[in-house]
């Protein structure tokens, strides 16, 4: 047993520790410590990958410590082909977040980077645990930070945008940490185990009926508020808008992971009977939400917020996806989380390097720019056909694989959730054309220099790994295969919905023989 | 792995080189880029004769995608239909990229061009070669993407950037039904790759086979620009005109025809599916001939010209005859591109001149040009001998046998055709010059670089059309070459019928050019009156049957207003103020409940006496 796992997690803390002790006069020491410790943890985190057995769906860099006996608590951490993907999205945006802010941030640079540290600890922690306990303290102990990133370094309505994000998720998450306790209570009254371990409470199933349904919707609730899933989303506009951009790139990238990721960590494997029966109305707000984040991205005039918004419809996707219960929605479903951090932690990035060379993010503000950027105007515009699913690019393969896990369960619903490819077009291609085409309208622009060589060492890994998962996305699908593959066994063979039932419903196995899929709203075309 | 993979290679390197050396290399990027698709011509030589005597070879680069018993890989599926589109869009492509050495000579963003056109050459070639339906649908995006660089080439036109965005919708709102096509051939094949696909449709129940190829053809018009899809195409001439050559005439467009005849296995499937093709065809050539016929500038008579003739090619595969309508296709690549750098050629002679109220005369002072440009008019209007002739009679006939009404309005388009590919060459040629004294002083033949691809296209639009297009009993020669791919069609070749539908084309063909020559050659030409709406019909025609209007009228607008509805209303009024209403009625609650809070002594032990006074009066009256 290695503590790789467990290195990878707490080093970004205990380097944080280590800075309290630099002094705050030093900020480049600081700054140049925190990046450096930051990039240690994506090397750290670089073993995970290649020792990583892509053809198990087995928890592996498995630890097992005793924590709390007597409640059942274990510090147990692992992961499977979901976490790694995720835990390496982390390790690899963090650097990112702390590079962004090497100018933008002076005021308490010290509590910044420390806090940013923290954080990374707090993320991971999510991702990497596999006791209930341990993953509700990371779970909240990672507001904290978060909720200073926005509250302290952010813009001018930083506090309202701050408490609400923290008063929100709070709402969800008391919610789950209830249903966490029936769930213990439960599992240990029926087979004398009383124990917040999640492997062995995926082996028991809750007995189908009401408190399966409450505790799916305890969980669904704090899971949804953090994705965000339509209608729960008003939070994200305000904590984009008033975040730094170090915050918006790990709000975007990573936090809202956190709930897609919650969904298939807990909710399919604990409640599977709840997850088919609920299914249909979580498919159908992702689908709205796809189809409504789009339409209201086109009309905002701030980019931020229009980067905001069009999370709301990328998150759909990934949510459709994985409620399609089959190989192909998984698939995309997760590789789809990843090119959302990418992509739109990315843009989150460019974003911020106008706003730190014109103080503004209007649309209506700029124009013109590629005479005076042509660098940032060229990878902009990459960056910005990823986030629309150009093929070739990496959100293509995620949209698409989903929609095809989609289409096979409800042609109709696809369709509506497609529309969504066309709207991204449409919003994002119009944005750009405001901001970078035309003439110089504004005097300030003229002057503007282009990227520097910290931004260039900051925008070329995204584009590299968005054309890579693009070209060849099974460096990464090739890890999670057998670990989704599970995933829906479990969730079929343990749900107490007969499965022949379920396959009469439909057309009966389609005609090239690939198994349906067990969700509920299967509605195939005649 | 095959050699034929060094035909898409070449030009990518191209692209590659000028796109991360484009500042280094400058003002010599064609040395990059026209040898690059030169090779990849020679290239293209060697897989055509690979499959010159039939047959069909595939050669696989990898597996791109797997999810379950989802599969995608990249191969390369190489038979003569292959092979003719091949050595069209290398061919073609490298004589424009020779081309455009000259017209883009001073444009400062020299690298970027050519990067941008080698990169359409790569995505365009890819598209060609896929075998397998994601592939394909992976570069119909991407040269969609090139057409929207290109498009906006000149970025800092407005017109330009609207004319890219608009493309790359209007093409979105077509893959929105491609992407359903593609999934539901997986769902219902449970493969995408060519072999199996044309294997399995056969078992494909025709409902089934007729959504997937209708959804399939809506991305088909969405490129190939056909109704009601098609109104990106004239927008999309704010780009360089030997962009619009290669891209929006020759190539690119063409993308549809030649995925419909690809998967005419599927198609053939369902009786329905082929009938909309035709259906939508016809309508289109007619409907775009219509607006040629009145446009006053030369790029956008040619490019209602090309949607018109695509109409053609849907037209054909539609009644089956796909040889026929691959041929059009090839003949059109060359009379349409030799136009359009024709035009080009006009343009960069009269300094940016486009408007054909502002031309005339140029015969005297650009006569390589006009002899040139005259050849590829005539081609398209479908003169006996060129290549237009024998490739549009052989859709004629074929619509002939299949439907009546569809031939007849086919002819009304062919008298379109031949009439307003006269105008254009009369008011830009040979009429008097309208051009101010100043303007008509610096005009010029174009450069050696410029004129030599003219010479080879026009040479070709002579030479096609008899060399390959001859009928006879069994087939052209161009049909008996894909016999391995489309079966011959069965239309009866010889005899008095086909005498007679030859007859009658040549008739309104030179009807046409007749009345074309009446209008604007026998009289003086009045430029303040060709572009001014006359009487409604003009006006309509001129508006482009108000088509834009009505899209902007009917879905931009209602759905912008939507979104901004929902934005403000629905998003911050009423979902984020509920959230908000939460929060304010926790806090009025918890201020209300603060007021008990006084501090006074007095009123805790008041409250406290209230209370036992309840306890006691609810113990007393149990």
């Amino acid at each position: 047993m290695t503590a790789l796992l467990s290195a990878v997690t707490f080093v970004p803390m205990l380097g944080g520790l280590a800075l309290v002790f630099v002094p705050r006069r030093r900020a480049g020491l600081l700054k140049t410590a925190a990046l450096l410790i930051a990039l240690l943890v994506f090397a750290l985190s670089l073993p995970l990958y290649f020792g990583f057995d892509g053809d198990s769906a087995d928890f592996q860099f498995e630890e097992q410590r005793v924590w709390m006996p007597t409640l059942g608590v274990s510090y147990h951490v692992g992961i499977d082909g979901i976490s790694l993907l995720l835990v390496l999205l982390t390790t690899f945006l963090t650097p990112l977040a702390l590079a962004s802010a090497w100018h933008a941030i002076e005021d308490r640079l010290k509590e910044f980077v420390i806090t940013v540290l923290v954080l990374e600890t707090g993320m991971l922690g999510v991702f990497v645990s596999l006791d209930l306990f341990l993953f509700y303290v990371f779970w909240e102990a990672m507001l904290i930070p978060m909720y200073f990133i926005i509250g302290v370094w952010g813009g001018a309505n930083r506090v309202y945008a701050a408490v609400k994000f923290v008063l929100y998720t709070l709402a969800g998450s008391l919610l789950m940490l209830v249903a966490i306790l029936a769930l213990y209570y439960r599992h240990g009254a029926a087979t004398g185990a009383y124990t917040f371990d999640l492997v062995t409470l995926a082996r028991w199933v809750v007995a189908p009926g009401l408190a399966q349904d409450l505790m799916f919707l305890a969980f669904a609730l704090a899971f949804a508020i953090k994705v965000p899933l339509f209608p729960f989303h008003t939070w994200l506009p305000d904590a984009h808008v008033e975040a730094p951009t170090a915050g918006s790139v790990i709000l975007a990238g990573v936090l809202l992971k956190m709930g897609t990721y919650g969904f298939l960590r807990f909710c399919l494997p604990l409640f599977p009977d709840a997850s088919l029966a609920f299914g249909p109305f979580v498919v159908a707000l992702a689908v709205v939400g796809i189809v409504y984040g789009a339409w209201v991205s086109t009309v905002q005039a701030d980019v931020k917020k229009l980067v905001a918004y069009s999370s709301v419809s990328h998150l759909g996707f990934v949510m459709l996806g994985i409620f399609t219960l089959t190989q192909q929605g998984l698939v995309g479903g997760v590789i789809q989380m990843v090119n959302h951090g990418l992509s739109t932690g990315a843009l989150f990035l460019m974003v911020g390097m106008i706003y730190e060379r014109r103080h503004t993010r209007l649309i209506a503000d700029f124009g013109g720019l590629w005479k005076v950027v042509p660098a940032f105007s060229a990878l902009f515009l990459i960056v910005v056909l990823s986030s629309l699913g150009l093929p070739g690019l990496n959100g293509f393969v995620g949209e698409f694989l989903i929609l095809v896990g989609a289409f096979g369960v409800s042609p109709w619903l696809a369709a509506v959730a497609t529309t969504g490819v066309i709207f991204a077009a449409v919003y994002l291609l119009w944005m750009y054309q405001r901001v970078i085409f035309g003439e110089i309208t504004h005097e300030e622009n003229r002057a503007l220099p282009d990227l520097s060589p910290r931004e260039w060492a900051m925008l070329v890994p995204v584009v590299v790994f968005i054309v890579w998962i693009g070209v060849y996305p099974m460096t990464f699908t090739g890890k999670t295969e057998a670990t989704l593959e599970a995933l829906i066994a479990q969730v079929q063979s343990k749900s107490a919905v007969p499965r022949v039932s379920l396959a009469e419903r439909g057309r009966g196995a389609p005609e090239s023989g690939h198994p349906p899929s067990a969700a509920v709203w299967r509605t195939p075309l005649p | 792995m095959s050699t034929v993979w060094l035909i898409p290679a070449l030009p990518l390197a191209g692209a590659l080189l000028n796109i991360f050396f484009g500042k280094l290399i400058g003002r010599r990027a064609h040395w990059v880029a026209v040898p690059a698709v030169a090779c990849a011509f020679l290239a293209s030589c060697v897989a055509f004769a690979r499959v010159w005597h039939g047959g069909s070879f595939t050669s696989s680069l990898f597996t791109w995608i797997v999810a379950g018993d989802f599969e995608a890989s990249v191969i390369a599926y190489v038979d003569p239909l292959t092979g003719v589109m091949l050595l069209v869009v290398t061919g073609v492509g490298a004589l424009i990229h020779l081309y455009s050495a000259g017209y883009m000579h001073d444009d400062a963003g020299y690298a970027r061009y050519f990067a941008y056109l080698n990169l359409f050459v790569f995505s365009m070639v890819m598209l060609v070669l896929a075998g397998d339906f994601l592939v394909l649908y992976v570069f119909w995006e991407a040269v969609g993407l090139c057409s929207y660089l290109l498009i906006g080439f000149w970025y800092t036109r407005p017109a330009a950037a609207q004319a890219g965005k608009k493309a790359f919708i209007v093409n979105r709102v077509g893959d929105f039904g491609f992407g359903l096509g593609i999934m539901w051939l997986w769902t219902a094949v449970g493969a995408l790759d060519y072999p199996t696909v044309f294997k399995s449709v056969a078992t494909l129940a025709p409902p089934t086979a007729t959504g997937i190829a209708l959804l399939l053809f809506m991305g088909a018009c969405g490129k190939s620009a056909q109704l009601p899809l098609h109104t990106w195409l004239p927008d999309a001439m704010e780009g360089p005109t030997p962009v619009s050559a290669l891209i929006h005439a020759a190539t690119m467009v063409t993308a549809g025809v030649y995925m419909v005849a690809r998967s005419h296995a599927l198609f053939e499937r369902s009786g329905t599916a082929l009938e909309v093709v035709a259906w939508v065809g016809v309508a289109t050539a007619v409907f775009a001939a219509t607006i040629g016929l009145v446009q006053t500038d030369i790029k956008r008579v040619l490019a209602y010209s090309t949607v018109s003739q695509l109409g053609y090619m849907f037209a054909a595969v539609g009644v089956g005859a796909y040889a026929a309508g691959i041929f059009h296709l090839v003949t059109h690549a060359f009379f349409k591109a030799l136009l359009f750098l024709g035009a080009g050629s006009v343009i960069h002679g009269t300094g940016g001149e486009q408007d054909l109220r502002r031309m005339g005369g140029l015969s005297s002072r650009m006569v390589t040009t006009t002899i040139t440009t005259t050849v590829g008019g005539l081609g398209l209007a479908g003169v006996p001998g060129l290549a237009g002739f024998f490739s549009k009679d052989e859709i004629l006939a074929a619509v002939y046998h299949a439907n009546r009404a569809m031939w007849a309005l086919l002819l009304l388009g062919a008298f379109c055709t031949a009439f307003y590919t006269g105008r254009m060459l009369f008011l830009a040629f040979y009429s008097g010059p309208r051009m101010s004294k100043e303007a008509a002083h610096h005009v010029h033949e174009s450069p050696p670089v410029m004129t030599l691809p003219l010479w080879i296209l026009a040479l070709l639009t002579v030479v096609t059309g008899v060399a390959l297009g001859a009928p006879s009993d069994a087939g052209t020669r161009f049909a008996r070459f894909l016999a391995g791919v489309f079966p011959i069609h069965e239309a009866p070749h010889g005899g008095s019928v086909a005498f007679m539908l030859m007859v009658l084309s040549v008739v309104v063909v030179a009807a046409g050019i007749t009345l074309a020559w009446f209008m604007y050659m026998s009289t003086p030409v009045r430029p303040e009156a060709i572009g001014r709406p006359r009487t409604l019909v003009h006006a309509f025609l001129l508006n482009a049957w108000y088509v834009d209007r009505l899209y902007d009228a009917a879905i931009v607008r209602p759905l912008l207003a939507l979104s901004g509805y929902l934005a403000r209303a629905f998003d911050l009024g009423l979902i984020d103020g509920i959230v908000n209403g939460l929060g304010r009625a926790v806090v009025g609650w918890a201020a209300a409940l603060r007021r008990v809070q006084t501090g006074y002594v007095v009123n805790y032990a008041l409250t406290m006496l209230a209370g036992v006074v309840l306890f006691l009066a609810f113990l007393l009256s149990r």
